[in-house]
């Protein structure tokens, strides 16, 4: 019964095509990451640390959302937590470096806080829930002007300096933004291969059969909220220098619906999906633009096309391409959406 | 003489006006490997859940190794040492063979930070290939657990029932679904894990030949109560099972 | 003077829980419609919202460019919202996706939302639209409390419907097959009843209590391409504060939620009034799951 192909083809890992040129390919993406904003427009600049940015909360979700299979719809309210305890340290001279990790601590905390409760039932209530929050969210930075400077935010957002390095400029700010998102994706790239991916997964793919041998499904999900929620925050506290100005509808309900889309879109459970979604959200209606208001009815047109055709999203769709020139094994249809119904 | 690994004292369990289960006691030794057998409505999947900690019984009790388990999460009962097989939809389907058994072993490796910190296999890739190579699947160890035949599926079931070396093991229907060749196989293999290893297996079964030459001994139930108990042979030729299969 | 005052506040509090029970009676159809769609379909409709806020904008189209008269318009936009919204959207959208499973639809349903939110503001204006009211825009004197005549008219006409649909539901064969259909598919295709074909009911029935909505409530507030977001937002957590799987309790769930709304906006705070609906979900979600009316098992038209 063995397959056709090499060995080295058939692991049930993804994102990896093949082990040998992984790092080759890591290698070369991170160059061209590297290499992107050279000679570009200041405000292409900005764009791409925008991509950046909105890939470590996208990433955070995908963790959530992809892996532990949890509806979040909270996550820019998270962001707009990390993005506000940011600004407000920032404003009063705590440097980025500290203010940062605390929103991001908080997110966590507060992650834990409302997943807690709120994982105790199941799947469309979750989405309610973290809906609710997000709208409350909303409302307290909206109404609190004494905190959050009410509707007309907090301006004048410093941008960070490190010694000798200054991020006033965009370009060295892109950098400051690269090296963040590195890190967290090479964490995040840690968190997925350990056990704790291996459990996520299986909280996926089988939860009845993880439960019984021994995974607590609770648990795994509140974490799985929980640091999906701190990356929230991680971008949220990059949100602050970058834009230099915040406010309450930047973090509002739909927003996180942006960042769903953006997992969706890239390929939900797939390491590579939610930076290669982000692209797509935020870097499409740059080139749609000469279609004006239309591009966001046809990006939801695009969204509901795909959904129908290749729920697994683009990267699904180039699996999909790149299967037809390589046949594999296939996984049995029935066993594709594994255990959930 | 030890204690019962598992001990079932006067378990009833009503749904409505039924009753599924009727005060059923009965005490399984080390080492044994029971047959669960009986009719559709007898009641042997209630019990089942009963013992899995599934369903909350009405009454009486269920003790794995002297511990109380009713109304436990499942990943509980699995940290007592209880494992279970499924009947249906097993496996983790996108996951490697090797990937699917080393989830069965890596929640009874150290602690919840260890898990994140520690090595990607837990540590747990040579125990997982011995268990791999102990059911023949070796060639299908890199292989998504989804694209297997059913069969195999239940082979790598059983794997992961294993895997974290418990000292009992449920079988919910193992021989459903199985081509003749690969459960002689299953069979087989299942006999030797309990002669090398002395682990106790409770196994639900329609396939009267498969429970009757797998079991060292079979309970028989019939209408929530136990009619019947006793070595294979005797229960094969015990009038009142004859009649509770072919009567109403 | 001292005689007088609670008798004013009294008459108050009667207009503003008369308002309210008016709004939540429309609130109501919208979870209901929401509630038949879960129920046929196992989809959570995001877009229920948008189903709400625009088949107002058919009847503009039909008065303004169409130029038909007001009754006519209103049955086009009734018709067109139940092609649209009904028929289409479980043909194009639902049917195509259900074997993919539960996330992609969920998705699907809100691009859709997206799609039609800003298909409205393209296509017809962003600004909010004057919609002619179907009731006089009068008022009554009861003991001292000002009744607002579209009030009282909505809040009868919404539970004539809601009556209606319910004696559709039991009594009418039709009726009671889309029951079947909903508590068990299986079983009902095995008695012979056409599920697919109930399912598409419940779909239809669903665009007509939303356009049923939209006639009611763009009068008060206008009919603008963003209204979708709230209506949704109340939709959902009426059906769900009521128990989900419950007709009476989407309708508990919309009154409730339509008067404690009114209240805390009169008596206690209009900044955080919007937080009402969610505190209570969150409550609800939390300690009652099934809902104030809901039971824990089986699903229930």
């Amino acid at each position: 019964m063995a397959a056709a192909g090499p060995s080295w083809r058939r692991r049930g890992e993804e994102g990896l095509r093949t082990r040998r040129l992984t790092p080759i390919l890591l290698l070369l993406g991170v160059a061209a990451l590297i290499a992107a904003p050279l000679g570009r427009t200041d405000y292409v600049i900005y764009v791409l640390s925008s991509w950046l940015t909105f890939s470590i909360a996208a990433m955070g979700l995908n963790l959530t959302l992809g892996y532990a299979g949890q509806i979040s719809l909270a996550q820019a309210s998270f962001m707009g937590i990390g993005a506000y305890t940011t600004a407000l340290m920032t404003l009063v001279g705590v440097p980025w470096l500290i203010a940062a990790p605390a929103g991001v601590a908080l997110c966590f905390v507060v992650g834990l806080a409302l997943g807690f409760p709120a994982l105790r039932v199941q799947g469309h209530f979750l989405a309610f829930v973290t809906l609710a929050f997000n709208t409350l969210f909303f409302l307290v930075a909206r109404n609190e002007e004494w905190l959050t400077g009410g509707s007309y935010g907090l301006s004048n957002l410093p941008r960070p300096a490190f010694w000798a390095f200054d991020t006033a400029r965009n370009l060295p700010f892109y950098y400051f933004t690269l090296i963040v998102f590195l890190a967290s994706a090479a964490l995040m790239w840690g968190v997925v291969r350990s056990p704790w991916g291996r459990a996520f997964r299986g909280l996926r793919e089988n939860p009845v059969r993880a439960e019984s041998l021994g995974v607590d499904t609770r648990r795994i999900t509140l974490l799985a909220f929980a640091i999906g929620s701190a990356y929230g925050g991680l971008a949220g506290a990059l949100i602050s220098p970058l834009v230099q100005y915040i406010e309450p509808s930047s973090f509002a309900f739909s927003q996180s619906l942006r960042v769903l889309l953006m997992v969706v879109v890239g390929g939900a459970g797939l390491f590579l999906g939610p930076i290669l979604g982000a692209a797509v959200v935020i870097l499409l209606p740059e080139f749609l633009r000469f279609t004006e208001g239309y591009y966001l009815m046809i990006y939801a047109a695009a969204v509901i096309a795909l959904m129908v055709y290749c729920p697994t999203g683009l990267i699904g769709v180039g699996r999909r391409l790149s299967d037809r020139f390589s046949p594999k094994r296939e996984v049995r249809a029935d066993m594709k959406l594994g255990a959930r119904s | 003489m030890s204690a019962p690994v598992l001990s079932v004292r006067d378990i009833a369990k009503m749904f409505g006006a039924i009753r599924a289960v009727d005060g059923v006691s009965l005490d399984v030794s080390a080492g044994e490997i029971l047959g669960l057998i009986g009719p559709n409505g007898s009641g042997k999947s209630t019990l089942f859940n009963c013992i899995l900690g599934q369903l909350k019984p009405d009454r009486g009790t269920v003790e794995v190794n002297g511990k109380s388990v009713s109304g436990r999460r499942a990943c509980d009962l699995n940290k007592l040492g209880v494992g279970r097989t499924f009947q249906q939809l097993s496996v983790f389907p996108q996951m490697s063979v090797l990937d699917n058994i080393i989830l069965a072993g890596q929640e009874h490796r150290g602690g919840l930070l260890s898990r994140l910190i520690g090595p990607p296999d837990a540590g747990l890739t040579g125990e997982a290939d011995r268990l791999i190579e102990f059911f023949h699947l070796t060639h299908l160890r890199d292989e998504m657990a989804g694209s297997l035949s059913f069969g195999q599926q239940k082979l790598v079931d059983a794997a992961m029932a294993f895997m974290a070396g418990p000292s009992l093991v449920l079988l919910d229907e193992p021989a459903g679904g199985v081509n003749p060749t690969m459960l002689l196989g299953l069979k087989e293999r299942l006999m030797t894990y309990n002669r090398e290893h002395g682990t106790t297996f409770v196994v639900i079964e329609h396939n009267m030949e498969f429970v009757m030459s797998l079991c060292s001994r079979i309970v028989v139930l019939a209408e929530g109560r136990i009619i019947a108990e006793g070595p294979p042979e005797d229960v094969h030729s015990n009038q009142t099972v004859i009649d509770a299969y072919l009567g109403g | 003077m001292r005689a007088a005052a609670p008798i004013a506040s009294m008459a108050q509090f009667l207009q503003v829980l008369l308002s309210g029970l008016s709004t939540g009676a429309i609130y109501a159809l919208a979870a209901i419609g929401f509630t038949l769609v879960w129920q046929a379909a196992r989809t959570v409709n995001f877009a229920q919202g948008e189903f709400v806020m625009l088949p107002a904008f058919f009847v503009l189209i039909g008065v303004h460019w169409l130029h038909m008269p007001r009754w006519l318009a209103l049955v086009f936009g009734l018709i067109v919202a139940v092609v649209v919204l009904g028929l289409l959207f479980k043909k194009v959208v639902v049917e195509p996706m259900l074997p993919n499973g539960g996330l992609p639809l969920i998705i699907a349903t809100m691009a859709l939302s997206i799609l039609l939110k800003e298909g409205a503001k393209q296509f017809y204006g962003a600004e909010a639209q004057p919609f002619p009211s179907l009731f006089p825009q009068t008022t009554l004197h009861v003991g001292g409390a000002v009744v607002s005549v579209q009030d009282l008219m909505n809040l009868i006409v919404s539970l004539a419907v809601v009556v209606g649909l319910t004696l559709f539901l039991n009594r009418t064969r039709t009726g009671r097959r889309m029951q079947a259909t909903a508590q068990n598919p299986r079983v009902a295709e095995i008695l012979g009843v056409n599920t697919r074909r109930m399912v598409l009911y419940a779909f239809l029935v669903n665009a007509a209590l939303a356009a049923l909505a939209s006639f009611l409530i763009s009068p008060i507030y206008l009919a603008k391409f963003s209204n979708g977001e709230t209506l949704g937002l109340v939709a959902f957590i009426a059906a769900i504060v009521g128990g989900f799987n419950q007709i009476r309790g989407a309708l508990a769930g919309g009154l409730l939620i339509g008067v404690l709304d009114n209240l805390t906006a009169t008596y206690v705070t209009t900044e955080y009034r919007a937080a009402l609906p969610l505190v209570l979900l969150i409550a609800i979600i939390l300690w009652r799951p099934q809902g104030l009316l809901g039971v824990d098992e089986g699903r229930k038209v």
